[in-house]
C-alpha cells in the first residue's frame, strides 16, 4: 500500500533521520562535555522509532507479512527491535551512554541498509506464503537478534569503560560510561534472553519442520542453531564463571557478526510456491 | 512615590586576602558569634544583617542606614574579637552594592572557595542564612539577594562543569570505585594502615554507602578503634593474604618499607575470586601492593600518583569553566542588584 502522507522509504528514512538527530544530540553533549537531560535524546529515539514503525507498517500491509522479506528490511527490523528494547529497558537500567549507543546502533544499520539500493531491490509479496507459524518464527528470531545488537552495544561500552580504567585515562568524551560491573550484569541478562528468544524461535521452526519438510531450508536452519549455538556456549562459559567479563564482552561484540553474516544465508529464498517476486511497496504505483 | 536605593554592605576575610594564622585569630566561636549579633542588633543603623561564619571566611552582609557603617561593624568585630583594627584594616575586603552581590552569588556557588566549585559551601550559606532569618535579622533586601544567590548557585552547578569531578585523593578513589562497582553498597572494603590518609578514604567510602569496612593494621589495637569508628570490623594482620579474595577494595597506606601485597598474593586472591573484579588502591610511599598486580586481569592498581594526576586534571577541567560561571553569575547579579535599586515604576 502506498501513502498520500510518506511512503513506507521515505517514513523509514525519516525514523533514520531521527536517530541521527539523537547521536547528534548525544555526541554535541559529550564534547561539551555537559550533562545532558536523557528525556531529550530519548524523545529523539521514540520519535525515530514511531515514524520507522510506521513505515515497516505500510510494508507488511503491502506483502500481508512482517517486513523482513528482504536485506534492507531485515536490518531495519533488527534495527527496530534494537531501539523498541532501548525504549523499554533504558529508563529501567538508567545506564549513561546507552540512548547514545543505541542512537549509533539505529544510524548504522539504517544508514547500512539504506545506502545499498539493491538490497532493496526486489520484496517478496508473502514472503512466510500464508503460514503465520513461519512469521512468528522469524520475526521472533530477528527480534533476539535486536537483542543480541544491544548486547554488542552495551559489550563496546564495558570494553570502552575498562580500557579507560587500565589505562587511567577518565577525562574523555566516555567519561560519563557506567560501571563495567553494571554493564556487565546487563551484558549477561541481555545474553540469557536473546539465547531464550532464539531458543523459542527455533523450537517453533523445528515444531513446524516436522509439519511440513519442505517450509524450512535447511541452510538457514543451520545457520541459525550455530548461531543460537555460539550464543549458548558462552553462556555456558559465564555462567560457570570460566571467562572474566572481558573476555565475555569482547565475545558479545564479535559474536554479533555471526547473527549478522547468518542473515544473508536466511534472507535466501525460500522453497514455497506462493512468494512471487514483487518490487518493494515503495516502488510500486498508487 | 520612588524607593531609595538600599545601602548594602559587604565587610569580610576569607582565605582569599588573609593567611592561615590570621584566619585562625579572625574564626568566630560560636558564643562570640552569637555575641557579635546581639551586638550588632543593638545598633539602630543596621536594618538587616547576615553572618557567614566558616573555617575560610567570616563575612557580615549587612543593610544600613549610614554610609559609615562599615567603620562601626569592624570596631564591633574587632572588640568582641580583641583584635587591633589595623589588623582587620589591612585584611578585610569591603564592598558595596553590586559588588556585594556579585560576591555573594560567587561564594554560594562556590567560585570564591579554596577548592574551587565544591559545593558545601552552599549549604554553610543557606545555614546562615537560615539563621538571621531566625534570628529575624533579615529584611526584604537580604532576603531576596540570599534566595537570587541560591537560585544562581544551583544554575551554575547545572550549565557548567564546575562542580565535576573529584579534586581530592580520597574522593577520586572512590569515584573510581564507583566507576568499577557501581553502588558500592555491596562492595566490601580492607582498609590497610590506620594513618590519616586511610582515615579519609574510610570517610569518604562510608559517605558513598559503601558496604562493610574492614581494617587492618600491624598494631591490632589501632584497626580495632577504627573500626569501632566506622563500625565496621578488624581483621588481624597475619590474616592479610588469606582474607585478600573478601574484599572487593582494598586502601593500602602502611608505613611499610616493602610491599605488604605482593604479587601472588594478588595472583591467589584473584583465582579465588572467579570474575569479580579487584579495586586496589596504594597510598603509601614506599608502596604497598607490587606495581605488578596492574598486569593482572580484571585488576585495577592506582597509585597515590595516579590519584594525584586525576585530581589535577579535575581541578583543572573546574579552572577552566570558571570564566564562563563568572560571566553568568555577574549577569544575574547585576540583574538582582538592578531590580532593587531601580525605583518602582
Amino acid at each position: 500500500m502506498d501513502s498520500t502522507f510518506l511512503t513506507d522509504r521515505a517514513a523509514i528514512t525519516v525514523g533514520t533521520v531521527f536517530y541521527a538527530a539523537g547521536l547528534l544530540y548525544g555526541c554535541l553533549s559529550l564534547l561539551l562535555r555537559r550533562r545532558h537531560s536523557r528525556i531529550g535524546g530519548y524523545a529523539l529515539m521514540a520519535l525515530g522509532w514511531l515514524v520507522q514503525t510506521y513505515g515497516l507498517f505500510l510494508r507488511g500491509e503491502a506483502t500481508h507479512s512482517c517486513p523482513i522479506g528482504n536485506k534492507f528490511e531485515v536490518l531495519q527490523f533488527v534495527a527496530w527491535s534494537c531501539t523498541l528494547l532501548y525504549l523499554f529497558l533504558g529508563p529501567v537500567f538508567r545506564t549513561s551512554l546507552f540512548g547514545f549507543f543505541s542512537a549509533g546502533m539505529a544510524v548504522l544499520l539504517g544508514v547500512l541498509s539504506l545506502a545499498v539500493p539493491a538490497w532493496d531491490a526486489a520484496a517478496r509479496a508473502r514472503p512466510f506464503g500464508n503460514d503465520p507459524v513461519v512469521a512468528f518464527h522469524a520475526s521472533l528470531a530477528l527480534f533476539s537478534y535486536g537483542v543480541l545488537a544491544l548486547l554488542a552495544l552495551t559489550s563496546l561500552m564495558y570494553l570502552l569503560q575498562h580500557r579507560n580504567l587500565r589505562r587511567k585515562r577518565l577525562d574523555g568524551p566516555f567519561s560519563l560510561l557506567p560501571s563495567i560491573v553494571e554493564l556487565d550484569h546487563i551484558n549477561l541478562r541481555l545474553l540469557t534472553v536473546g539465547v531464550a528468544l532464539l531458543a523459542l524461535a527455533l523450537g517453533v521452526a523445528v515444531v513446524h519442520w516436522h509439519g511440513d519438510r519442505d517450509a524450512v531450508v535447511p541452510a538457514k536452519f543451520v545457520a541459525t542453531v550455530a548461531v543460537w549455538v555460539c550464543y549458548a556456549v558462552a553462556l555456558m562459559q559465564r555462567l560457570r564463571q570460566r571467562w572474566i567479563a572481558q573476555r565475555f564482552a569482547w565475545v558479545g561484540l564479535l559474536l554479533f557478526l555471526a547473527p549478522l553474516f547468518s542473515l544473508w544465508i536466511v534472507n535466501a529464498p525460500r522453497r514455497t510456491p506462493t512468494a512471487p517476486v514483487t518490487e518493494p511497496a515503495s516502488e510500486r504505483a498508487p | 512615590m520612588t524607593r531609595p536605593t538600599p545601602n548594602l554592605l559587604f565587610l569580610g576575610v576569607s582565605h582569599r586576602n588573609t593567611p592561615l594564622a590570621l584566619r585562625e585569630r579572625f574564626a568566630l566561636p560560636p558564643d562570640r558569634a552569637a555575641a557579635l549579633a546581639a551586638a550588632l542588633r543593638g545598633d539602630p543603623a543596621l536594618a538587616e544583617l547576615c553572618l557567614l561564619n566558616t573555617c575560610n571566611r567570616v563575612e557580615l552582609y549587612a543593610v544600613t542606614s549610614r554610609l559609615d557603617a562599615a567603620a562601626a561593624l569592624a570596631e564591633t568585630f574587632c572588640r568582641i574579637q580583641a583584635i587591633e583594627p589595623a589588623l582587620l584594616a589591612a585584611h578585610a575586603l569591603e564592598l558595596r552594592g553590586a559588588d556585594a552581590v556579585g560576591h555573594l552569588f560567587a561564594v554560594a556557588a562556590g567560585l570564591d572557595s579554596q577548592m574551587v566549585g565544591e559545593a558545601e559551601i552552599l549549604g554553610q550559606v543557606k545555614d546562615a542564612f537560615a539563621a538571621a532569618q531566625s534570628a529575624g535579622h533579615l529584611g526584604p533586601v537580604l532576603n531576596r539577594v540570599f534566595q537570587k544567590a541560591f537560585q544562581a548557585a544551583k544554575l551554575i552547578r547545572s550549565e557548567t562543569a564546575i562542580g565535576e569531578g573529584q579534586v581530592s585523593v580520597a574522593t577520586v578513589a572512590v569515584a573510581l570505585a564507583e566507576k568499577i562497582f557501581g553502588r558500592l553498597r555491596d562492595s566490601r572494603v580492607l582498609i590497610v594502615g590506620a594513618g590519616d590518609i586511610a582515615e579519609k578514604t574510610a570517610k569518604a567510602l562510608r559517605s558513598r554507602d559503601a558496604g562493610a569496612l574492614t581494617f587492618t593494621n600491624r598494631t591490632a589495637v589501632k584497626a580495632e578503634e577504627l573500626a569501632r569508628e566506622f563500625s565496621g570490623a578488624a581483621l588481624p594482620f597475619a590474616e592479610l593474604g588469606a582474607g585478600l579474595p573478601r574484599f572487593d577494595i582494598v586502601v593500602s597506606s602502611t608505613a611499610a618499607p616493602d610491599p605488604i601485597i605482593t604479587l601472588p598474593m594478588v595472583y591467589a586472591a584473584m583465582h579465588a575470586r572467579a570474575s569479580r573484579p579487584l579495586f586496589l588502591i596504594d597510598l603509601a610511599l614506599p608502596r604497598d601492593i607490587e606495581p605488578g598486580a596492574a598486569e593482572l586481569p580484571n585488576v585495577f592498581l592506582y597509585n597515590l600518583d595516579d590519584l594525584a594526576r586525576l585530581a589535577a586534571e579535575n581541578v583543572e577541567h573546574r579552572r577552566a569553566e570558571l570564566a564562563r560561571a563568572r560571566g553568568i553569575l555577574d549577569q544575574r547579579a547585576a540583574a538582582t542588584w538592578g531590580k532593587l535599586a531601580s525605583p518602582p515604576a
